[in-house]
């Protein structure tokens, strides 16, 4: 079995995002940049069903500037056979992605895409429903755990009032949750190996796909600032306060 | 112009999620039709005629929409979608489910956990974990769009509108329901209570937050949780607040043994008061605490039990 995992550079998830002075977005120059975590998990997750035999190749793509080679980099390091960058500079939607990584699908068959549920910038949660939408396969999204038998993907999903499994008939597409696994970290020697695996190129605008805007971004502003609080002595000073002051509380 | 808001419900119960997204609807100044798709979902069609300014309400019942399932789901809201200017739903696991899906069918972008309507092509949508707030705008003539429900009151009641019964030929044949583990609480859920009261890795163990819910009585407060607190085993997932787990937006938060990540500030700081009791002053849940208290949990949550 194949397994696709498409991934994402994003702002490292220890710092804090800061808005431009113009409020025309927010500022990552020299900010340090890193696998989305939850990408890290699909990666993961694609190694150990390897290293359990059920697949045999796992791919990671990413798409986006020169720079995002470094995340594939680290996922070759990780374990994955080969890698794919999809070249573009274009700021790209949700949809854009989706509709580049159907592409793909149609050149490598892979039976399982896994991806992150949803990628620490945007926070959109979104291109692996459209995904599986545009390749007309079933989804299970949040997974918590994903058992792969008898040509299905039994999927746990973490869902609002607990967790729901859904079995989907592969080919199927899968977005990891928190808690499906715990990434493991590149060797030294495996991260010099990764130098060697293959790692392909591929030009966006030779994919036919349109990538022009449909959403444009207006503006960028910090949120709220919430007012200083102070600090209280004892229980009996926090519940009189609640109760006279803030009044959340009778 | 009319808009279409997809009916949140779990087992034949509206939720109150779908008054807010209503509420968010009614600021697009177009009709709202609400769709209750479903199997079973006859009274939660009824519950939905009644939130003001419903004008529609759309039903389809069919064994096929079980579970509501994103396959059929989202092949069943396509076959109804023309017409309509705007599609919304909750940004709930249901609808960040269904949504991108009905999207991506009807080649259209998605507009995801907007927190405020501008006009109705523009919206306000926090990013980079609540940072920062983006306006954007829909440059497309058809929205699909997911509300955070925190972020708009409830829509009130009127006297029901007419439930329209539609027959969809919706089938399934790439997915399956196999079952639910549904968590259990006589609590009122975490997005809808008034008082919320969470704790972290602080608490050291699952039965301690046993500390949590004699103070959760007294407050008519939900339960929430760190992921450090989930991840380690002491509740279930669907306690999680934060980023990536639920957010809340009560008029009390109460923060016990959680250092404040910014994960976890995504998914609570625009509760009206913020409390938070850490043994370390430097935590920096201190930084968006109205009230805080640096003690140990374990001496101050009996006495604060005691104290309401
Ligand atoms: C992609 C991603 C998504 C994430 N999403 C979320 C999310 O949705 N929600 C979330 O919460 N986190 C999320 N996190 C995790 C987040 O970064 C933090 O790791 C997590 O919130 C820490 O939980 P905590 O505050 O309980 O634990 P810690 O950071 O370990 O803090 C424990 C606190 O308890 C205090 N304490 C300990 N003992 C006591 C005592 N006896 N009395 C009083 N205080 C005590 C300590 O002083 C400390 O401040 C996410 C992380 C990533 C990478």
């Amino acid at each position: 079995m194949k397994v696709l995992v498409p991934i994402k550079r994003v702002i490292d998830y220890n710092v804090k995002a800061r808005v431009k002075a113009d409020n025309s977005d927010v500022d990552l120059t020299n900010v340090k940049m890193a696998m989305n975590p939850f990408c890290e998990i699909a990666v993961e997750e694609a190694i150990r069903l390897k290293e359990a035999g059920t697949a045999s190749e796992v791919i990671a793509v990413s798409i986006g500037d020169k720079a995002c080679q470094e995340q594939l980099r680290t996922a070759l390091a990780l374990g994955a056979d080969k890698a794919i960058h999809i070249e573009t500079d274009a700021k790209l939607e949700s949809l854009h992605v989706a509709k580049l990584l159907a592409k793909l699908v149609e050149q490598e068959s892979p039976e399982l895409v896994i991806l992150g549920k949803q990628s620490i910038d945007s926070d959109n949660n979104q291109t692996g429903q459209m995904l599986a939408a545009l390749t007309k396969r079933p989804q299970g999204t949040f997974a918590s755990k994903v058992e792969i038998a008898d040509g299905k993907a039994v999927v746990t999903r973490e869902v609002d009032g607990g967790l729901q499994t859904v079995a989907l008939n592969l080919p199927a597409v899968v977005t990891t949750d928190l808690r499906l696994n715990e990434p493991r970290y590149a060797s030294l020697p495996n991260i010099m190996k990764a130098k060697r695996k293959p790692l392909d190129v591929i030009a966006a605008d030779t994919l036919g796909v349109d990538l022009a805007p449909r959403v444009e971004l207006v503006r960028v502003a910090e949120p709220a600032k919430r007012e200083a609080g102070i600090v209280v002595e004892s229980v009996e000073e926090l519940v009189n306060k609640l109760k006279t002051e803030a009044k959340v509380i009778s | 112009m009319s808009v279409l808001v997809i009916a949140e419900h779990e087992n034949g119960v509206l939720k109150p999620e779908t008054a807010k997204v209503v509420h968010a609807a009614s600021k697009l100044g177009a009709e709202i039709h609400v769709l209750v798709a479903g199997h079973n979902v006859g009274s939660v069609a009824e519950a939905a005629a009644q939130i003001a300014g419903v004008t529609a309400v759309k039903l389809v019942d069919d064994s096929a929409l079980d579970h509501q399932l994103a396959e059929s789901t989202a092949d069943l809201v396509i076959t109804l979608a023309q017409g309509y200017s705007h599609i919304l739903a909750a940004a709930s696991t249901t609808g960040k489910n269904i949504m991108p899906r009905v999207a991506a069918l009807l080649d259209k972008s998605q507009i995801s956990e907007i927190v405020d309507v501008v006009d109705a092509d523009t919206f306000m949508r926090p990013i980079y974990a609540g940072n920062a707030i983006a306006t954007v705008k829909s440059l497309e003539a058809q929205k699909v769009i997911t509300v955070r429900a925190s972020a708009f009151d409830a829509a009130g009641e009127q006297a029901p509108v007419a439930v329209e019964t539609l027959t969809a030929s919706v089938e399934n044949t790439s997915s399956s329901f196999v079952g639910v583990e549904q968590t259990e609480s006589e609590r009122p859920e975490l997005t809808a209570a008034p008082v919320v009261i969470s704790g972290g890795r602080g608490m050291q163990n699952g039965e301690n937050f046993s500390l949590l819910e004699g103070i959760a009585d007294k407050l008519g407060a939900a339960i929430g949780a760190s992921r450090a607190a989930v991840d380690a085993g002491f509740v279930p997932n669907d306690m999680q607040v934060g980023q990536t787990g639920k957010i809340v937006a009560p008029d009390l938060y109460i923060a016990v043994g959680i250092s404040g990540a910014i994960q976890h500030l995504a998914g609570m700081k625009d509760s009206k008061v913020i409390v938070a009791i850490n043994k370390d002053p430097e935590a920096p849940i201190f930084q968006v605490a109205d009230y805080g208290l640096v003690a140990d949990l374990f001496d101050v949550l009996p006495q604060l039990e005691q104290a309401l």
